[in-house]
């Protein structure tokens, strides 16, 4: 917990804290920053939590509109859904192989199916639990979660757009699950892009490749093997899909329109995350053949930190770059 | 109620309302859980009549009370008491589980008197401690009433629920237990045993209140009484599955039935008759 957290300031002050520092913040630091000043804003905003302790300066300055709920997930999401009948938005903090996996019947019926306007956030996403294992890697939670109607899903590249994302979902009126890290990661933006639910952001204009990705890691993997392709002569754009859903297929089909290969890269399966839901668009409009990273289809136990399980995943710029080429080749 | 004759208060008119609209929705081919519906039958009327506070949002305040039917699998006697209250048209009773009804099996929230969708076991009473404590930290009055099915409790959300509630003193949570003692497959209590119920959710905190769940001045003692300020409320009402159908009363086969013509008049025979 950082005690910079507290520090009074409003959401504009947070944008400008954030992307100063937007390469040594946490993105769910810079998340229970921002949630604390919508929240000093938004006296109908509600914060409940799975036992988390990033959102403590919200607790202490806020407790009216804050309730810890205890290890105990499925209740978390049923007493948030509850909770709009006075409260709006409620966020619902938990690590996200709990809150997205065990309260899934509760997300479905409660939130998505209800259409309410709960805001899931979802911290260790991925492989950011590194060597605690697969207990506590969220590697399913795209898929489960972009099946379920009215879902709306963001992953934020780097702090600065989970600060970003942050005002984004607690405007939109329906149900949200924000899918944050652990660590801080190396900022993704050079200058202060705009950020639109549901609007990929374009990293680098289209040319023979086009690489699509989600997250902190898979955006950096995506920009560096564009850049050592444009080293080799091959032109390659990058898109970073913050929204999963609704995917912006407009861009998706825009991007890959002259494209001879479309790589995903995802700190997820690669089985029914943002590769599958791109090979759905792609493949139905007819289009180039699409070449999915991502953690693969096998119970992945293997131990060590993230950095080293996102690249034994194949989550890595040299794999990035060859799938790129072997479609061209 | 069905052992008086003739009923004398609204609640009592209200519960053979509900108990002969639920005897004639049971016609449906495609099944009426007549069981579940009937045992809480008086628990609805008692609720409908004297205890809720604009229970299908009607009016503009904020400040009501929400029931909250977790056993969804009783909506037979949800949408009798809905009809009967006149918030949804009794004519629409005899659409229940036809094609494009709003009378599905278990009751969905675009149903006007529905605030959440309920079927899925456990549901119920975490959604019913958020709207309680919602009500409570945002300034609006409310209550929550939520009806739970005594096998529902093997559903460990219950229980987190149940915890939170009581560490959070949220007073303004009233849980209702239908104890007919029948689940799907037997006896809850050879399915899996819950005594000492009461124990149980004294044990996690709560103020805990037994009644007769089909006498009306024990419910309503027990719905009306002042609450225990800092604690929720649970009532454990005794109740008999399908109390008044011939044949069916406190059996596993009413869990969910289709009544044909001469079993529905032998049924409302009953309750006309207030023959328990």
């Amino acid at each position: 917990m950082s005690s910079d957290i507290a520090v009074r300031r409003t959401v504009a002050e947070v944008l400008d804290h954030v992307w100063e520092n937007r390469s040594t913040i946490q993105s769910r630091d810079a998340y229970a920053m921002m949630l604390l000043a919508l929240g000093r804003e938004n006296p109908n905003l509600a914060c409940v939590s799975a036992d988390m302790n990033f959102e403590d300066h919200f607790a202490l300055e806020l407790p009216r509109q804050h309730v810890d709920l205890g290890i105990a997930e499925q209740n978390m999401i049923g007493v948030a859904a509850g909770m709009t009948v006075s409260a709006r938005p409620v966020f619902a903090n938990g690590m996200s192989p709990f809150a997205i996996a065990r309260a899934y019947e509760q997300i479905k019926i409660d939130v998505a199916g209800a259409d309410l306007p709960v805001k899931i956030v979802g911290t260790h996403a991925g492989l950011a639990s590194g060597h605690y294992g697969p207990t506590h890697h969220s590697l399913e939670d795209i898929g489960v979660i972009r099946m379920l109607p009215n879902m709306t899903v963001v992953v934020p590249a780097d702090a600065w757009q989970a600060a970003q994302a942050t005002v984004a979902i607690a405007e939109d009126p329906g149900p949200v699950y924000l899918r944050l890290g652990r660590q801080a990661t190396t900022a993704l933006y050079e200058e202060r892009t705009e950020f639109v639910l549901g609007r990929a952001s374009v990293l680098r204009e289209g040319g023979r490749v086009l690489f699509i990705a989600t997250g902190p890691h898979p955006n950096l993997v995506a920009a560096q093997a564009a850049r050592e392709l444009a080293g080799r002569g091959v032109s390659a754009g990058h898109l970073n899909m913050h929204t999963v859903k609704p995917l912006d297929s407009e861009a998706v089909l825009h991007a890959s329109a002259n494209a001879e290969v479309v790589v995903t890269i995802e700190d997820h399966r690669a089985l029914g995350g943002l590769g599958g839901a791109v090979c759905e668009v792609v493949a139905e409009a007819g289009g180039p053949p699409v070449r999915r990273i991502g953690v693969p289809d096998v119970h992945y136990d293997l131990v060590g930190g993230e950095e080293y399980l996102l690249h034994h995943a194949g989550i890595n710029v040299d794999n990035a770059v060859a799938q790129a080429l072997d479609v061209l080749a | 109620m069905l052992t008086q004759t003739p009923p004398q208060t609204v609640a009592e008119q209200l519960a053979v309302q509900i108990r002969r609209k639920v005897i004639e929705m049971s016609a449906s081919p495609n099944g009426v859980h007549i069981g579940g519906s009937m045992s809480i039958a008086d628990l609805l009327a008692v609720l409908y009549a004297e205890v809720l506070r604009d229970p299908a949002g009607v009016g503009s305040s904020h400040d009501r009370d929400h029931l909250i039917l977790s056993k969804g699998q009783a909506s037979a006697g949800l949408y009798a008491v809905l009809a009967s209250t006149g918030v949804i048209p009794e004519s629409e009773l005899a659409t229940y589980a036809e094609e494009d009804s709003r009378l599905g099996g278990h009751p969905m929230k675009r149903l006007p008197g529905v605030d959440f969708s309920t079927g899925a076991l456990g549901h119920g009473l975490p959604l019913g401690l958020g709207v309680a404590l919602a009500g409570r930290r945002f300034g609006h009055d409310k209550r929550a009433f939520v009806i739970l099915g005594d096998g529902e409790l093997q559903e460990g959300s219950n229980w987190e629920a149940a915890m939170a509630a009581a560490h959070h003193g949220v007073d303004n949570l009233i849980a209702i237990v239908d104890r007919n003692g029948w689940q799907i497959s037997g006896r809850t209590d050879e399915c899996m045993s819950l005594e000492p119920l009461a124990g149980k959710w004294a044990g996690f905190g709560w103020r805990v209140l037994t009644v007769d769940g089909h006498d009306h001045e024990q419910i309503r003692a027990a719905l009306t009484g002042p609450v225990e300020r800092g604690r929720p409320t649970v009532v454990i009402a005794d109740t008999i599955k399908a109390r008044g159908v011939p044949g069916l009363q406190d059996t596993k086969q009413s869990h969910s039935a289709t009544l044909d013509e001469r079993a529905r008049r032998a049924a409302l025979a009953v309750l006309e008759g207030g023959q328990a």
